[in-house]
């Protein structure tokens, strides 16, 4: 069974990106243009894992993780953070919000699909 | 893949594109004097993606530079630097050299200089946007000559979260010998959260080539004290010196900084120290751990229990639905033995076996796995929203959600089905129903729709809604339309009520051009078949020129019922006790015939019509409405109503067992269950049997 995906990020560059070197990988891999799509997306696929991006628009990675975590079916889905961003700060404020893990843009792919594996086997 | 890389490549220039726009603007409007947040935001929002998806693309110069911009837009969006005159002519110049960076990593060309506006930029960060002027260029240690230098965040493109990473100075471990190496690891309560999981360490580790030399459980309290999602155990893992230390270190990339973890190269014995507290060898190291636990549970399982309750609010646990399915079906089956019991034994024997504590009991069992498979409709209203902006785009319409009691709970089963009737019905409402924004404003309306979705529960039933406030169904090209296509005659009267439900008939579509959205050759039709299925009804509403409703009223639960058995001629049939309201033993005279097919009852002064059930189903009885049992029911569709039963046997619950998987939906039946003497009741659907006797022509497919 692939596991899904669901990717979260307001770049549609970056979301085809991730979909392109994550298939190829075998993940399945669903996405959402920002934190608000993200989160009815979250309920429409319940993914096994979720990547998401901090800055966003309307519902940015913070506030869509913490509204993740407040669903009892999420609370145990890992959540990695894929950003640009790389401050201690921004990393503690992720975990206090419920992510699992936090991957700083750019990203090889091999790499984050063992970064994947980690969380998610 | 290649060809597929370009063609993202070529997307993300578009972005950069918009983003330069973006920023230019927002920079524009800093410069005249607008340095509200927002516009903030928005410029270090453009170089930000500008930035990530350079790196990604792998256009260095462009990330290296862009980087540089956003840390000092950062500052000034934290309100570190105050966006003076200086500061946002410093950007702007900053903008302009972003702009030729983009252009050059499109087109291949040289980089530009962009050495000059680096040191500016430093300037502003080192001097928090003061006396610009006056400062000197902050020597940046990292930045050579080019200011190309890929920063810290680049390069480590795998950081872990603040992880400390470990006690091992790189120094010590140069002269190492090639001993293996020993990785203690003490998963923390925060490594245990957020869906982490520390066992998938100890895999990866293992994968490796490592091995589990011992796990040290001196942490562990008793059985009293233990907290279920504290980490107490420390693992010892041995690897190979061939591993290299990068690839032990990420492993630990995502766990929680509090955590113990120490690295380190090792000889075996280096793990004795720990070897009082530790068990042997890897194998069985889980038995061993529970071991100890295991013999305190006979003396603590109660404080343990409370304890679990007290400090763990909201602990839960998955299970996989089958089971839970199992074990319905299980509390079903008893409800039946206890059906079969309460027959087979005297009112003495029942009380001397305490039957009626068994059933009590029975009930709540049922009950509590019943709320197991409730879950909040939200789950089904959720992609709606999502729907309906998809709707708006496709047809220029305006629409606006409202929704209400997402919260109510239903039974799984239930919430899985109600999806594509629901999605239907909402296409429906946008399509059909919703006019567009000139034909709203002409009809004065508001250009933006409303569609209201709501979910309550009503006794058993939980009645969902979707309301437009659109311009209703035109009742007259509906009649038309079911004339032509020959489901009516051309002279049938129909009630107002009788014609929109035409629209539920097989075949029947109005839309005069079949469209993108409605038109899936999926008619409402099948709505109201799948509906029933679900043992629902689906009843619609509308006034022209103000809107259309469409309600489903579902059963909360699809397995048990609370009965009334009654008799007509030698079969025995089920009547949902939730509409009963009363039973009447009509006197000479109390029921009258007002036509030759429709009869009322005199009750308290009121006029209730009068069903016979028995002749609705074909069983022909002549009795006297003295000799038979009127009982009064509440229906969703007629208000209360009679039916004409000859005897009620008793009351009882029942197990409801579809009969959809082996026959087609009856309309008027509910079901089926088995009585306790082992004999089979047909359960009646009160609503669809009322609203089948208003309308004669549906009673054809009733005749059971």
């Amino acid at each position: 069974m692939s596991k899904l995906i669901l990717t979260v990020d307001d770049s549609a560059s970056m979301r085809m990106l991730l979909k392109a070197s994550l298939t190829a990988q075998g993940f399945k891999i669903e996405s959402a243009d920002d934190g608000q799509h993200g989160l009815e997306r979250m309920h429409e696929v319940k993914p096994d894992l979720l990547i998401t991006d901090i800055n966003m628009p309307r519902m940015d990675g913070f506030e869509l993780i913490e509204a993740v975590r407040a669903v009892p079916e999420f609370r145990g889905t890992p959540i990695l953070v894929l950003s640009t961003e790389f401050s201690d700060d921004k990393k503690a404020r992720a975990r206090e919000a419920g992510a699992t893990g936090w991957i700083t843009k750019p990203f090889d792919a091999t790499k984050l699909g063992a970064a994947i594996r980690r969380v998610c086997p | 893949m290649s060809d597929e890389l370009d063609e993202i490549q070529a997307i993300f220039f578009e972005e950069c594109t918009e983003g330069l726009t973006i920023a230019e603007e927002g920079l524009s409007a800093m410069a005249a004097g607008d340095v509200s947040a927002d516009v903030i935001a928005g410029v270090f929002r453009a170089v930000h993606s500008i930035k990530g998806g350079s790196g990604a693309f792998g256009h260095g110069a462009l990330q290296a530079f862009s980087h540089r911009f956003e840390n000092v837009l950062d500052e000034v969006r934290a309100g570190h630097i105050p966006p003076t005159a200086d500061v946002t002519r410093i950007m702007l110049g900053a903008f302009d050299l972003l702009s030729d960076h983009v252009a050059a990593a499109q087109s291949g060309s040289a980089f530009p200089d962009d050495a000059a506006m680096l040191e500016q930029l430093d300037a502003i960060l080192a001097s928090k946007g003061a006396a610009i002027e006056d400062s000197i260029p902050a020597p940046v240690a990292e930045a050579d000559e080019f200011g190309f230098t890929p920063v810290a965040a680049v390069v480590e493109d795998f950081d872990s979260f603040g992880f400390e990473p470990v006690m091992v100075d790189l120094d010590d471990l140069a002269p190492a010998e090639p001993a293996g190496w020993t990785v203690r690891f003490g998963p923390s309560r925060g490594a245990m959260a957020n869906g982490a999981e520390p066992m998938l360490v100890i895999r990866e580790l293992e994968d490796m080539g490592g091995q589990v030399m011992g796990v040290d459980i001196s942490r562990l309290p008793g059985l009293r004290d233990l907290d279920p999602e504290d980490g107490y155990l420390i693992w010892t893992i041995v690897l190979p010196a061939t591993v290299d230390e990068q690839a032990i270190r990420d492993c630990f990339d995502f766990v929680a900084p509090d955590s113990l973890i120490e690295i380190g190269r090792a000889e075996l014995s280096a793990v004795a120290p720990v070897a009082d507290a530790t068990m042997p060898i890897a194998m069985p190291v889980i038995e061993e751990v529970e071991r100890p636990a295991l013999t305190l549970v006979a003396d603590n399982i109660a404080p343990a229990v409370e304890k679990a309750k007290a400090d763990v609010p909201g602990q839960t646990i998955r299970v996989d639905l089958g089971k839970l399915d199992q074990l319905l079906n299980l509390v079903g089956e008893l409800v039946i033995r206890g059906s079969i019991l309460s027959d087979r034994l005297s009112p003495t024997d029942q009380e001397r076996v305490e039957l009626p504590e068994l059933s009590r009991l029975t009930r709540q069992i049922q009950d509590n796995v019943m709320s197991l498979r409730a879950q909040p409709i939200r789950q089904a209203f959720s992609r709606v929203p999502r729907m309906l902006r998809d709707l708006m785009a496709e047809t220029g319409k305006q629409v606006s959600l409202e929704t209400t009691g997402e919260m109510t709970e239903v039974d799984k089963g239930v919430i899985e089905k109600i999806g594509d009737p629901l999605t239907h019905m909402i296409r429906n409402a946008v399509d059909h129903g919703i006019e567009s924004p000139e034909e709203r404003i002409a009809a004065g309306k508001p250009a933006e729709g409303t569609i209201r979705l709501s979910a309550e529960q009503k006794g058993a039933r939980i009645v969902v809604r979707i309301a437009d406030d659109g311009r209703g169904i035109n009742r007259e090209r509906v009649r038309a339309k079911a004339v032509e296509r020959g489901i009516i005659a051309a002279d049938a009267q129909l009630s107002d009520e009788d014609i929109d439900s035409l629209i539920c008939a097989p075949g029947f579509s109005t839309a005069e051009t079949i469209s993108n959205i409605s038109g899936r050759g999926v008619g409402m039709d099948v709505v109201r078949s799948n509906v029933e299925a679900l043992g629902g009804r689906l009843e619609i509403h509308s006034v022209p020129g103000e809107g259309t409703t469409f309600s489903m009223a579902l059963p909360l639960t699809l397995a048990i019922l609370d009965g009334m058995i009654v008799r007509l001629g030698k079969q025995r049939y089920v009547l949902p006790l939730t509409n009963v309201i009363e039973t009447v033993q009509p006197a000479p005279g109390q029921v009258q015939a007002t036509s030759p097919t429709s009869e009322v009852i005199e009750l308290r002064g009121n006029y209730l019509p009068v069903r016979r059930v028995g002749e609705m189903f074909g069983l022909s009885d002549h009795r006297k409405p003295e000799e038979s049992l009127v009982i009064i029911v509440e229906s969703e569709a007629a208000g209360h109503v009679g039916l004409m039963v000859d005897t009620i046997d008793n009351r009882r619950e029942v197990v409801i067992k579809s009969l959809e998987d082996n026959l087609h939906p009856i309309r008027g039946l509910g079901g089926a269950t088995v009585l306790g003497d082992g004999s089979i009741a047909l359960i009646l659907d009160i609503d669809a049997l009322v609203v089948a006797t208003g309308f004669k022509s549906a009673l054809k497919g009733m005749a059971a």
